[in-house]
């Protein structure tokens, strides 16, 4: 039963008020697209055991969608950050850098 | 209008706390830019109440604000001041982008009173609600067994809480069990 | 024999005797006593039988690790089967039956199972019932089940009532042992908030009963004391009959408090689940004796020593006469004297080790106990109660030295930490071998949000064996941990308590030694399971070297106590047959609860009319008193018909299509989704959502759309009218107002956020009627107000005005084919709107329809239903509805999908109408079937049922199917075959049954 604080409005969320959104960070794909590229778009996912970055909507709260940096293995969480942004702000990649060294992450590091 | 009816029509049980449904309430959402002078200014004119900031409600009598999220208010009236009170928010907000909506009839409200609210409470929230943690102007959305919900409290021993009018039928149930007699727990 | 001792019993209050009945049998016991003892006062040391073998059973222990004392407790609504007679208080009027024997305890016909043990070793089931396969279902499982379970299932539905109850605290302490009480203490004086929870009636542990000494005073006084200034801190809540049940992710356990288990006609709830959140929890859950593995260690009678000190100090009970004690350790000679003191007679203490013990040992002679060092029980003689033990050579076979007489037996195989709850979340162990235990890791702690450690451990259940270092380690943690949460620890000095000088113990997992295959055959180590040395033994020998493997093969530690006796031994016997380590070989996961918890408190207020949320409109209570059968739809309960006396729910279906098409029906239609859509990028975004275009609507006019998710699938539909310049209303299916709006919400924040679009779910603002039928416009034109004409209101265009008296904004859209108005009044208004509508209808002999009525007529038009044409798989294409996809949109959600290869196969089943031949109702999901079989032998399938009724209006069935190249067999038979054998043929047809034209709703 995690705890993530929302961003928004300062909540330290329970596991229940919040709604699970898979994995962050993902680029649309649409008319144009190749069949590879419009398959991954929809259905390949990373699933790691470790560093993971996820969308969680605050759901029975502000109901705002934010992002949450996580480790799947231990639960630890890194910090959760607005959704509208195309990749993880610096303070908590750095912040994972010091606990995780040479972490990965799909193009971020 | 005189055949406008409230939920529960003013429901009420005495137990370990009293619980009332508090009739007809005037609401309406705001979304636009909290930090706008002119939302600012209309809503607290409207209410005659402090705006509130992250996380908070002001709320006198039936007249008040609530902070629902980043880029929405409620402003709560009297339930025939509201179409009045949209309007003129509506008005304020004409030259940006915004949406004002009635939701007076959407809603239940309840009042739980007595010493042992606190208690009564946290028997469906998952917030912690203990006196240093909890206070008179806080406002918290969130869940009460299996619905959504929102509150504050009106003073020491007093929530005021919000639901979708469908389902007060089932809130006013659940704050009853609650606080049926022999289940104080005695913590607060 | 056990009786109860004149004097003494530390937690009993003579004063009020207590009267309970065991099988009817009337017995009296005192306040303070648990069933357990109770009984034993009563010499009713026979309690139970084991759940294999019928083997008779006695009580083992004196807490939740009880595998044997289990009972039906109660009767009718308060009924419970499996209650430990060891956590069971007494109270007056208790009735308790004893479980797994028939037909009584004393003489069970079962037990025949008893002489064939030899013949039912592990796996015995997994062997012997495998052939042949068809006896299985009518020979072995029906015998199987009869002779199965523990116990048995209540009857009645549950009278009591149960909660949950939330709560947060800085430190939350399990255990209210000497070490949780003094680690609460010094976290509550460190200033930090405090739960601290205790599964028993009493605070303490068992120090006192251990004749622990601290600061100079016998552990009683100092653990009043303790409690005293505990109970004045505000800071610190104690709570007991409540156990630290589990240990979860991020602080989170929950605590199980049992509130009048031990009071049935208290008031309030029985059981309470507390759901805590702590920053830091300590568990100080203390430690379990372990049994001694020797011959005929299950009669009753034979006891843990721990037990039968706990007996005779806790509640002035004697388990026997003549009580033999054997043990491994020290701490069994603590039973040996207070047995001793209490006047009862120890005829030896028969220690393991060759070397025997250290102080206690040797206050132990001074009383004139006559002590046998290196030596063990071969045998323990008796059936269903000790008769005499034959001692023998620890280090031999189990040649008897020499017979005894006794009745009980107290037996210590050394103490194992409670570990559970620092387990349940990950805590790692490890096995210290002067104790021969597992216990907790400090290093390797659970952790938490910020990544670090958040359970510490302390007191015995940390290994600590010395009440000095338990209070000394409990006294740091809760200093240590008081500063983790913000607190500001006092230099304090811990407690000082004295301790007696103890021999080593020596790892004894069998006795004796070097114990052959008839003797190993008659060690227990799991008690209610019936596994013995023997088992595991064979199970390491056929390959079961996994102890995850071993455990299920052989059930030990599966029982409803699970394994807390047995697991050490188990595992220890397991290693040693692989010749392996026991810390190589491991332990099993412990997973909460750490003991069965009710199901009662696991539902909470989850039950009855609370179950769950039911959403209702505001005419609800209207459908309620008038006939209304209603159906579930998302949380809703929609009137599926509304029945009048004498009419079947198909009568009255029928009645209401006919009066809806002849003349005039109402509908409730409150429940539909009411999305509005605002923003300067309202209408872009709309055109990214729905098929069609929805920025091109005009104001004051309504178009039907559909929305796909982004695999292209059909996902909700509605009508939308253009409420201004920036705004739309959305409306969407009844399941689909939540749903959709959080689409919507998701899309603008995650994807689209530069846009300026605000939603609002207005759904329960409005109370929506549909006013249906050919004298629609007459009613309300009737009630008077807005212009509701052809000319005023057209076809697909909304208006807002007065109906009446009321407010109201009318929509001319239908769903039935009919001259129709969708109306929305504020939902506080919408009785009185829905009266005055059944007031002005009268004439017209209006007619109220229900959800039923609503398909039919739906169908008859051709018009689909998400959930009936659209599961999950169907794009818009499937469905003839080409029309609303817009070709000149670049993109929308779903449209790539749809260009994927699947998507755009000439050979997806299409949407057709479906007329049986005969004129019967196809059954609802039919299969049509065409030539040929495929791989599997199976019938190829062209097609399926995807709505299908009896048309009123039409007097036949209808139905509507998705069918390969549908479109293109007009007329074409096929075959649906019946699941009763039978098949029934229909014909390809339009889907539009009535009115092809359109002309009734357009008028």
């Amino acid at each position: 039963m995690l705890i993530l604080t929302c961003p928004y409005c300062g909540v330290e969320a329970d596991e229940t008020e919040l709604h699970a959104g898979g994995e962050a960070h993902i680029t649309r794909e649409t008319v144009g697209s190749s069949d590879e590229d419009f398959e991954d778009y929809l259905f390949q996912r990373q699933n790691p055991k470790g560093i993971h970055f996820e969308r969680w909507r605050h759901v029975y709260g502000c109901g705002k969608w934010f992002h949450a940096a996580r480790c799947t293995n231990t639960l630890e969480v890194f910090g959760t950050y607005s959704a509208q942004t195309t990749e993880p702000p610096k303070d908590i990649r750095d912040k994972i850098s010091g606990k995780r060294p040479g972490w990965s992450w799909g193009i971020f590091s | 209008m005189s055949n406008a009816v409230s939920a529960l029509q003013g429901k009420a049980y005495d137990g370990l706390v009293r619980v009332e449904e508090a009739g007809l309430r005037g609401m309406i959402t705001v979304r636009g830019n909290l930090s706008n002078t002119k939302l600012k200014s209309a809503a607290t004119s409207l209410s005659a109440v402090d705006f509130p900031s992250t996380g908070e409600c002001n709320c006198v009598e039936e007249s008040g604000l609530a902070w629902m999220s980043p880029d929405e208010l409620l402003l709560m009236t009297p339930y025939d001041k509201a179409p009045a009170a949209a309007q003129r928010m509506s008005k304020a907000l004409e030259k940006q982008h915004h949406l004002v909506a009635e939701v007076s009839d959407a809603r239940a409200v309840f009042f739980i009173r007595g010493p042992q609210a606190r208690e009564v409470m946290s028997k469906l929230v998952p917030v912690d609600l203990s006196p240093g943690r909890f206070q008179p102007g806080q406002f918290r959305r969130t869940r009460m067994a299996q619905v959504p919900v929102a509150f504050w409290m009106r003073d020491e021993t007093t929530f005021e809480l919000i639901c979708f009018r469908s389902v007060a039928g089932y809130v006013f149930d659940l704050l009853c069990n609650a606080a049926k007699p022999g289940s104080e727990v005695g913590v607060f | 024999m056990s009786t109860r001792l004149a004097t003494g019993g530390r937690l009993l209050n003579r004063d009020r005797a207590t009267n309970f009945t065991f099988n009817g049998k009337q017995m009296r016991g005192f306040e303070g006593d648990t069933l357990a003892s109770a009984l034993l006062a009563s010499d009713q040391m026979l309690m139970g039988r084991s759940f294999k073998y019928h083997r008779p059973r006695g009580v083992v222990a004196s807490g939740a690790e009880e595998p044997n004392g289990l009972v039906n407790l109660g009767k009718g609504g308060g009924f419970e089967p499996n209650a430990r007679v060891t956590t069971t208080e007494l109270f007056d009027g208790l009735s308790a039956e004893s479980q797994n024997h028939w037909p009584s305890l004393d003489f069970d016909v079962g037990v025949v199972n008893n002489l064939a043990a030899r013949f039912m070793p592990a796996g015995f089931y997994y062997k012997t019932f495998i052939q042949p396969r068809a006896a299985w279902k009518h020979v072995f499982e029906p015998f199987i089940r009869k002779a199965a379970g523990l116990g048995k299932a209540p009857k009645d539905r549950d009278a009591d009532t149960y909660e949950h109850f939330y709560s947060f605290a800085d430190v939350l302490v399990i255990g209210g042992g000497i070490a949780g009480l003094q680690a609460a203490k010094a976290a509550g004086e460190a200033g930090a908030k405090v739960l601290l929870v205790e599964q028993t009636a009493t605070l303490g542990g068992r120090a006192p009963v251990d004749g622990a000494e601290i600061e100079g005073q016998p552990a009683d006084i100092w653990i009043a004391e303790t409690t005293l200034a505990l109970e004045k801190m505000e800071n610190v809540t104690l709570r007991t009959r409540m156990m630290g049940a589990g240990v979860y992710d991020h602080g989170y356990a929950l605590c199980y408090e049992r509130l009048t288990d031990h009071a049935p006609l208290a008031e309030g709830p029985r059981h309470r689940l507390w759901r805590v959140r702590a920053k830091q929890i300590i568990t100080a859950t203390g430690a379990i004796e372990r049994p001694l593995s020797f011959a005929g260690n299950d009669i009753p009678g034979v006891m843990l020593a721990s037990a039968v000190r706990d007996y005779v100090v806790n509640y002035a009970v004697s388990p026997g006469d003549r009580t033999v004690i054997v043990t491994n350790n020290d701490d069994a000679y603590r039973t040996a004297i207070v047995l001793k003191e209490a006047g009862l007679d120890v005829p030896v203490i028969v220690d393991a080790r060759p070397d025997g013990g250290g102080e206690l040992a040797a206050r132990a002679a001074a009383l004139g106990i006559r002590i046998e060092k290196g030596k063990g029980i071969a045998k323990v003689k008796g059936g269903k109660r000790v008769e005499g033990v034959a001692l023998c050579a620890q280090a031999g076979e189990g040649a008897v030295l020499e017979e005894i007489a006794c009745d009980a037996v107290a037996m210590s195989g050394g103490w194992s930490p409670v570990v559970h709850l620092w387990s349940h979340c990950g805590g790692k162990l490890i096995w210290d071998e002067t104790q021969s235990h597992f216990r907790p890791d400090a290093e390797k702690a659970p952790t938490g949000h910020d990544g670090q450690p958040f359970v510490s451990v302390v007191g015995i259940a940390n290994g600590s064996m010395e009440t000095g270092a338990c209070l000394e380690n409990a006294d740091a943690t809760g200093k240590s941990v008081a500063k983790l949460v913000g607190g500001k620890a006092k230099r304090t000095a811990a407690p000082k308590a004295s301790d007696v000088d103890e021999a080593p113990m020596l790892a004894v997992w069998k006795m004796p030694q070097g114990a052959g295959e008839k003797l190993r055959a008659k060690m227990w180590l799991d008690f209610q399971n019936d596994v013995k040395v023997s088992d595991v033994m064979l199970a390491a020998q056929e390959g079961f070297e996994s102890v995850e493997h071993t455990k299920r093969y052989t059930t030990l530690g599966m029982a409803t106590d699970q394994g807390k006796l047995s697991n050490i031994n188990g595992l220890a016997i397991l290693a040693d047959s692989l010749n392996e380590h026991i810390p190589q070989v491991g332990t099993t996961t412990f997973r909460p609860p750490y003991q069965p918890i009710s199901m009662g408190a696991i539902a909470g207020e989850t039950r009855g009319e609370i179950f769950q949320p039911i959403d209702k409109t505001p005419i609800h209570e209207w459908h309620e008193a008038n006939g209304a059968f209603f159906e579930p739809v998302g949380h809703w309960r929609r009137p599926y018909c509304f029945q009048m006396s004498g009419e079947t729910v198909e009568d009255a279906v029928a009645r209401e299509v006919k009066a809806t098409r002849d003349s005039l029906g109402l509908l409730d239609a409150s429940t539909l989704g009411k999305l509005i859509v605002k923003g300067p990028d309202a209408g872009k975004f709309l055109d990214m959502l729905y098929t069609n275009m929805m920025s091109t609507l005009k104001v004051g006019k309504c178009r039907y759309g559909l929305m796909c998710t982004e695999n292209g699938f059909l996902t909700d539909d509605g009508v939308v009218a253009r409420l201004d310049e920036d705004t739309w209303l959305c409306h969407t299916t009844t399941g689909g107002a939540d749903r959709i709006h959080a689409h919507m919400e998701e899309w603008l924040q995650t994807e689209w956020w530069d846009w300026k679009v605000y939603v609002a779910n207005v759904t329960q603002q409005f109370a929506q009627i549909g006013v249906v039928g050919p004298n629609a416009r007459k009613v309300l034109e009737k009630l008077g107000g807005m212009d509701v004409s052809k000319e005023g209101l057209g076809f697909m265009e909304w208006a807002d005005g007065k109906i009446g008296e009321f407010d109201a904004r009318v929509f001319r859209i239908s769903f039935s084919g009919e001259l129709s108005y969708e109306i929305a009044v504020l939902a506080s208004q919408g009785l009185a709107f829905w009266n005055a509508l059944l007031e002005a209808g009268e004439e017209f002999g209006v007619t109220p329809y229900g959800t039923e009525a609503l398909h039919i007529m739906r169908a008859e038009k051709g018009f689909i239903m998400i959930g009936d044409e659209t599961d999950g798989t169907v794009i818009p294409q499937d469905l003839g509805l080409g029309w609303a996809i817009s070709k000149k949109k670049e993109d929308y959600l779903g449209k790539r999908a749809q260009q994927r290869s699947h998507m755009t196969d000439p050979m997806r089943w299409k949407l057709v109408g479906l007329e049986t031949v005969d004129g019967s109702v196809l059954p609802d999901g039919a299969y049509a079937v065409g030539d040929g079989k495929n791989e599997n032998g199976q019938r190829n399938m062209i097609g399926r049922v995807t709505s299908t009724y009896h048309s009123p209006t039409l007097n036949r069935g209808i139905a509507m199917g998705l069918i390969e190249l549908g479109p293109d067999r007009m007329g074409e038979v096929l075959t649906f075959p019946k699941t009763d054998g039978t098949e029934v043929k229909a014909k390809i047809v339009s889907p539009i049954f009535y009115d092809p034209e359109g002309e009734k709703q357009n008028v």
